[in-house]
């Protein structure tokens, strides 16, 4: 391997310090402010505000409301995860495979990805409005009374399938080209060995996108986590009331609505423990068994 | 050039120059949108014109919890507005930071203009107001619940407008969901079916003097009489005599102006975007009371928002925003905005000038709001002053469209709203130095 050599020793130093310093302003500062607002109770205008200790956090784990939205940030981070990559694997397999007019399908299914959340939001309402949404005269004509933002399960509904619908053009076109970058020798040497094409895949092809699929699982969660906002805050907008909501939203609720900075921090600290504690897991556990070429 | 031209031009720059220099700007950040919007530009712009020392910007800010959430940021950061609308939910918040505004009665008599409080209409006069009756905030776009019908369902079912929610639930709900329609909706839950139920039927809504006395406060959410209310309001819903669309404001109103439903319990803010959405006949009423409860029905107080001078300003801003809040309260511009919007005139005299302009004889449905903030007051007619009331307000919203859903029962629901609300309550007490 060569080794790149600096032939000033404050060169790689200045190098660096852009970077550190768009780091430390816009990350570690934050960070911190939001851990230590996070053991107060504070005026909103700043006028007092006093040490509480870990008041904020035994309040948020004492909280039945709080619990309830980690479990649906979980259950919907799951959901999203797993039918966004499925979704988008099954059609660039198959988009893999058209030979005629193959550029303008991929484009097709791409389309999508060029939708900013808050409009995709926005149509996904406009779908399942109660007053002129075709999704709910099908649901009504399937005889589901469908009540977009009065039913709990029935806004989550629309909220889980808007934000997989924006998301699998991403995965698709990262699979796309996953897939295009098997080398056809390899493709072909399975094809001699094993006559079924489930197994083909399963043997050859999917180890092969692994890396990919490693990569896309981690966006996925991050997006289902925090990139969502855009869509639930479109559906919920203004008034969460019994609708479904993420952490993230939350955070965002209780400190710019609600103006409860101790508690909002509590929550934002907790979140980042817990994709930091995500990001250590996918990379001790499932990098290892990954491998690349 | 001879030079009488010379000069007479000199002067003439300088005439146009001195004043422009002498001008004291001043900004204004509001939640006005749409047409709204529109008339608080009209306002700034016709008083911009009206004098030459005050330069007044308005900026939109978004929805109420967004100019609000604005504002705090700009004020921690040194960099306030001098004018600051806030709505009724978050009152207590900005009250609350003794030192985040100008009490707005200071303010006018620093400047030496003449205030009153009792120019003011009965119902808007204390709302923002401190415990000492000290006027803080200037009430500005002031509503109140009331009902709203469609003239020609009621006839259909040959039914008369309710006056009480016993001759709704047995006479005008029957007749109305036989003759087609479903016969109500509303479309706020804590301002029109909680604050204002305590206010119609004068009953305690909180401890500490409905909260103005101080931050040691716990909320009535257990009233056996607002249970009642909810109890009966469900039952409506499940047997068709009322709709239940959602939190929004908008879900409910939809329907009525669509004609699907023939009652609608709105603001008296909305007569002005009612008039260019429906397309039928409608007229308006105070909003029913419960006979059961009491025999002497009182005053609703106002919804909407105020605004408030927001400190650190020098003498001559300050001085300004007096000049401009004047303005805003004489009658003229009252009744202009009274009149284009359908909030209420919130000065006696502005109230005067609509009666001899002829408003109510060509709207009667537009004075219905300011008739019922005039009806008698009570012990508990004054208003409210709760902190983190507008998460007070979610948690409100959260269990009653569970209870209306049937995910929870009532009792249920109105024992996690109290433990809820009074625990945000307590926190907003330690927020406070309590």
């Amino acid at each position: 391997m060569k080794r790149a050599a600096f032939n000033h020793r404050l060169l790689p130093v200045a190098l660096l310090v852009p970077q550190i310093a768009i780091i430390a302003i816009f990350f570690y500062w934050p960070a911190w402010t939001a851990i230590q607002s996070s053991f107060y109770l504070e005026d909103p205008f700043g006028f007092g505000s006093t040490f509480v200790g870990t008041d904020n956090y035994t309040r948020l784990f004492a909280s039945s409301e709080y619990l309830k939205v980690a479990q649906f940030t979980i259950l919907f981070t799951v959901i999203i995860t797993v039918f966004a990559l499925g979704a988008a694997l099954l059609l660039a397999v198959k988009a893999d495979k058209v030979l005629r007019g193959a550029r303008t399908y991929r484009t097709l299914l791409m389309w999508v990805y060029a939708i900013a959340p808050p409009v995709a939001g926005f149509i996904g309402v406009m779908l399942f409005d109660q007053n002129i949404g075709p999704m709910t005269d099908l649901f009504n004509w399937l005889g589901h009374d469908y009540r977009l933002g009065l039913n709990y399960m029935d806004t989550a509904f629309a909220m889980t399938i808007t934000s997989i619908w924006i998301q699998i053009p991403v995965n698709f076109i990262f699979f796309l080209s996953g897939l295009q970058s098997i080398p056809q020798s390899v493709k072909e040497a399975a094809m001699i060995d094993n006559a079924s094409p489930t197994r083909r895949f399963w043997e050859t092809t999917f180890p092969l996108l692994a890396p990919t699929a490693f990569f896309l699982l981690i966006i996925n969660i991050t997006y289902a986590l925090f990139d969502t906002f855009g869509v639930i805050d479109t559906i919920v907008y203004g008034n969460p009331a019994s609708n479904p909501m993420t952490l993230v939203y939350k955070v965002f609720v209780d400190g710019f609505r609600g103006n409860d900075i101790g508690g909002s921090s509590a929550q934002s600290v907790v979140l980042m423990l817990l994709v930091l504690g995500l990001t250590i897991f996918q990379f001790r556990m499932l990098e290892r068994r990954i491998h690349y070429t | 050039m001879s030079m009488k031209t010379l000069l007479a031009a000199t002067a003439l720059t300088s005439a146009l120059a001195v004043p422009a220099f002498a001008q004291t700007e001043i900004e204004f950040w509001h939640a006005m949108g749409g047409s709204l919007g529109d008339t608080v530009n009209q306002i700034a712009t016709d008083f911009n014109a009206s004098q030459d020392e005050v330069q007044i910007t308005p900026v939109f800010k978004g929805t109420y919890e967004e100019a609000l959430t604005s504002g705090i940021a700009a004020f921690r950061a040194g960099e306030q507005p001098n004018i600051l609308q806030v709505f009724d939910a978050g009152a207590a918040t900005v009250i609350g930071a003794r030192g985040a505004v100008v009490p707005v009665e200071t303010l006018l008599t620093d400047a030496g203009a003449d205030f009153d409080i009792e120019d003011y209409i009965a119902g808007v006069r204390y709302f923002y107001a401190d415990a000492d009756g000290t006027m803080i905030g200037m009430p500005f776009n002031s509503s109140t619940p009331v009902m709203y019908y469609n003239v020609e369902a009621l006839e259909t079912a040959g039914v008369t407008a309710p006056v009480t929610w016993e001759e709704f639930q047995t006479v005008t709900a029957p007749a109305l969901a036989e003759a087609g329609y479903i016969p109500m909706t509303q479309s706020h839950m804590p301002w029109i079916f909680t604050e204002n139920f305590f206010s119609r039927h004068n009953l305690q809504f909180a401890t500490a003097n409905n909260g103005y006395d101080g931050t040691d406060v716990t909320i009535n959410m257990d009233s056996p009489e607002l249970m009642a209310h909810w109890a009966a309001f469900k039952s409506w819903v499940d047997q068709g005599y009322a709709g239940f669309y959602g939190a929004a404001w908008g879900d409910n109103a939809t329907p009525f102006e669509q004609g699907e439903v023939a009652m609608w319990l709105g603001s008296s803010g909305s007569f002005g975007g009612l008039q260019q959405t429906a397309d039928f006949e409608f007229s308006a009423t105070y909003l029913p009371y419960w006979e059961g409860v009491t025999s002497e029905p009182t005053q609703t107080f106002i919804g909407g928002a105020a605004l408030f001078a927001m400190s650190g300003h020098s003498d001559e801003e300050n001085a300004a925003t007096a000049a401009f809040f004047e303005y805003l309260t004489s009658p003229e511009v009252q009744f202009m905005w009274h009149q284009q919007t359908g909030y209420v005139p919130v000065t006696e005299a502005a109230y005067e000038l609509a009666k001899s302009e002829g408003h109510y004889e060509e709207f009667p449905a537009a004075e219905i709001g300011i008739q019922q903030l005039q009806l008698p007051a009570g012990e508990w007619t004054r208003g409210y002053r709760m902190g983190f009331y507008v998460q007070i307000r979610d948690v409100m919203n959260r269990e009653y469209t569970r209870f209306l859903q049937g995910d929870v029962e009532l009792e249920d629901a109105f024992a996690t709203i109290k433990t809820e609300a009074d625990e945000l309550l307590a926190r907003f007490a330690q927020t406070q130095g309590g």
